[in-house]
């Protein structure tokens, strides 16, 4: 039988004498060194569960599963448990991406909080308007996703009295932070409205030190440490998938407690 | 009585290991198998014991044996929970594990002691692996409860308390991987030396009666 992918009418053979130095170097043994390269890059990547991997992608599928899950168990009238003050640790343990060495300090007089997104007042903020909000203090405990706890005093504008006096949507999905270090970072909405999810200013007591994220940093009792950006520059609302510096890298996004 | 309802019964052929039990026991055993390697990848980056670092991990870092862990639990948890719905409604799980009687536990470790451990019998245990047994399904429901405290201790901070803090919970959930690893080890090893037992677990091993009557 003739086959289908045979053209009716043939073409000119002369075609051939046309690119004969082209064909000339389509050699089959280039094809198959290239295409064993191609095979020992995907072996360099074998341990690599990242989402170019079937594996990967499916992992990270049940990760976004997960989120749905811990939203779904979030309970936002549920405060975490206080603590005393004499329980408190002073300094906090500090956790960034680089060695506290690194910490370059932000000029707090300079500074400005940026807004964008679906905010109705998108102002910049100083230290002394947001010190002028109503404030409110948490002793909580702060859990590393590397399993490492301390407790620590923070006080602050709650993120829902900010996100109120703004004119934020509340019922756009997603509040996004930009910082001083580079750390990209973005929770819910309904963590960003719970009652324990301050905008902290201050360390048991004292302004915060520079290493913790002066003059303003995200504190939320129900989520894992990373979740909380320190040096903050921008806040967004969004109603588009933000992600994170972890994030990206493959840590659960939603992270909750 | 019993003799006459059995020859009015069409025959049921009933294995040792029915395919529902092969099922659930390979499936718990890749998940347990991921969970406790992930696990030793996530313990690696905040040890609870100084020194002690697990140099076999399931993920090259953190996040990876994060994603590993968190996507077994559901195989764990819903495969654990339909085990023990199936044990129960069936009477398996008190057939095969109870009773254990002092004396037998005696006679048990007396005969191991002696070389003399014999498992002729598949289809029965001893009281050693009766408790064993026991031990290692009650060390998988510790880690699934000390694992959702872990998980979630704001949700359900209750469940922190009840099991006297967060590193409190977190060190059960360390110490019940430690149970379950040291299971496995006996499990295997006598599975190994009684290769009839791997058998019958990949198989279905030998017909029972169809009606098991236990005095």
């Amino acid at each position: 039988m003739r086959s289908l992918f045979r053209p009716p009418v043939l073409p000119d053979a002369g075609v051939l004498d046309d690119h004969r130095p082209l064909i000339r170097s389509l050699e089959r043994r280039g094809f198959l060194r290239g295409g064993l390269s191609l095979g020992a890059l995907t072996m360099l990547t074998g341990c690599d569960v990242s989402d170019s991997t079937s594996v990967g992608q499916a992992l990270r599928a049940i990760s976004a599963f997960n989120d749905g899950v811990q939203a779904a168990l979030f309970d936002p009238n549920k405060l975490a448990p206080e603590y005393p003050a004499s329980a408190v640790l002073k300094p906090p343990r500090f956790n960034a991406y680089y060695p506290i060495e690194e910490v370059k300090p932000v000029d707090g007089a300079a500074w400005r909080l940026e807004l964008a997104g679906l905010i109705q007042d998108r102002t910049p903020w100083t230290r002394e308007k947001i010190a002028a909000l109503p404030q409110r203090e948490t002793i909580i405990r702060h859990v590393c996703v590397e399993g490492w706890d301390y407790i620590g005093q923070w006080s602050g504008v709650p993120l829902r009295t900010f996100l109120e006096r703004v004119g934020a949507d509340l019922r756009a999905k997603y509040v996004a932070f930009k910082t001083a270090d580079d750390y990209p970072s973005s929770i819910d909405m309904a963590t960003a409205l719970h009652p324990q999810t301050l905008l902290a200013t201050t360390y048991a007591g004292e302004t915060l030190p520079d290493p913790f994220g002066y003059p303003l940093r995200l504190r939320m009792s129900t989520k894992l440490g990373f979740k909380n950006p320190k040096w903050i520059t921008a806040i967004e609302v969004t109603n588009t998938y933000p992600g994170g510096y972890w994030e990206d890298k493959g840590f659960n996004w939603f992270s909750g407690l | 009585m019993s003799t006459l309802a059995v020859s009015t019964m069409p025959a049921r052929s009933s294995r040792l290991h029915p395919i529902a039990i092969r099922i659930m026991h390979w499936t718990n055993a890749a998940a347990m198998i991921v969970l406790i390697g992930s696990g030793w990848g996530i313990y690696n980056d905040s040890v609870i014991i100084h020194g002690l670092h697990f140099p076999v991990k399931i993920g090259s870092w953190a996040a990876e044996s994060l994603l590993w862990h968190f996507a077994a639990m559901w195989v764990l948890t819903l495969n654990g929970a339909a085990y023990l719905i199936y044990g129960v409604a069936t009477g398996r799980l008190r057939e095969r594990l109870l009773p254990i009687r002092l004396r037998d536990v005696v006679e048990t470790v007396r005969e191991t002691l002696r070389f003399k451990l014999a498992h002729e019998d598949l289809t029965t245990y001893n009281a050693v692996q009766k408790i064993l047994y026991i031990v290692v399904i009650l060390a998988g429901v510790a880690q699934v409860v000390s694992g959702v405290a872990i998980w979630k201790p704001v949700q359900f901070s209750g469940l922190v308390s009840l099991l006297g803090g967060f590193q409190s919970a977190r060190l059960i959930h360390f110490l019940g991987m430690a149970v379950i690893v040291g299971f496995l080890v006996v499990h295997v090893a006598l599975s190994l030396l009684v290769p009839r037992t791997l058998w019958a677990m990949l198989t279905g091993g030998p017909e029972l009666p169809s009606q098991r009557k236990e005095a």
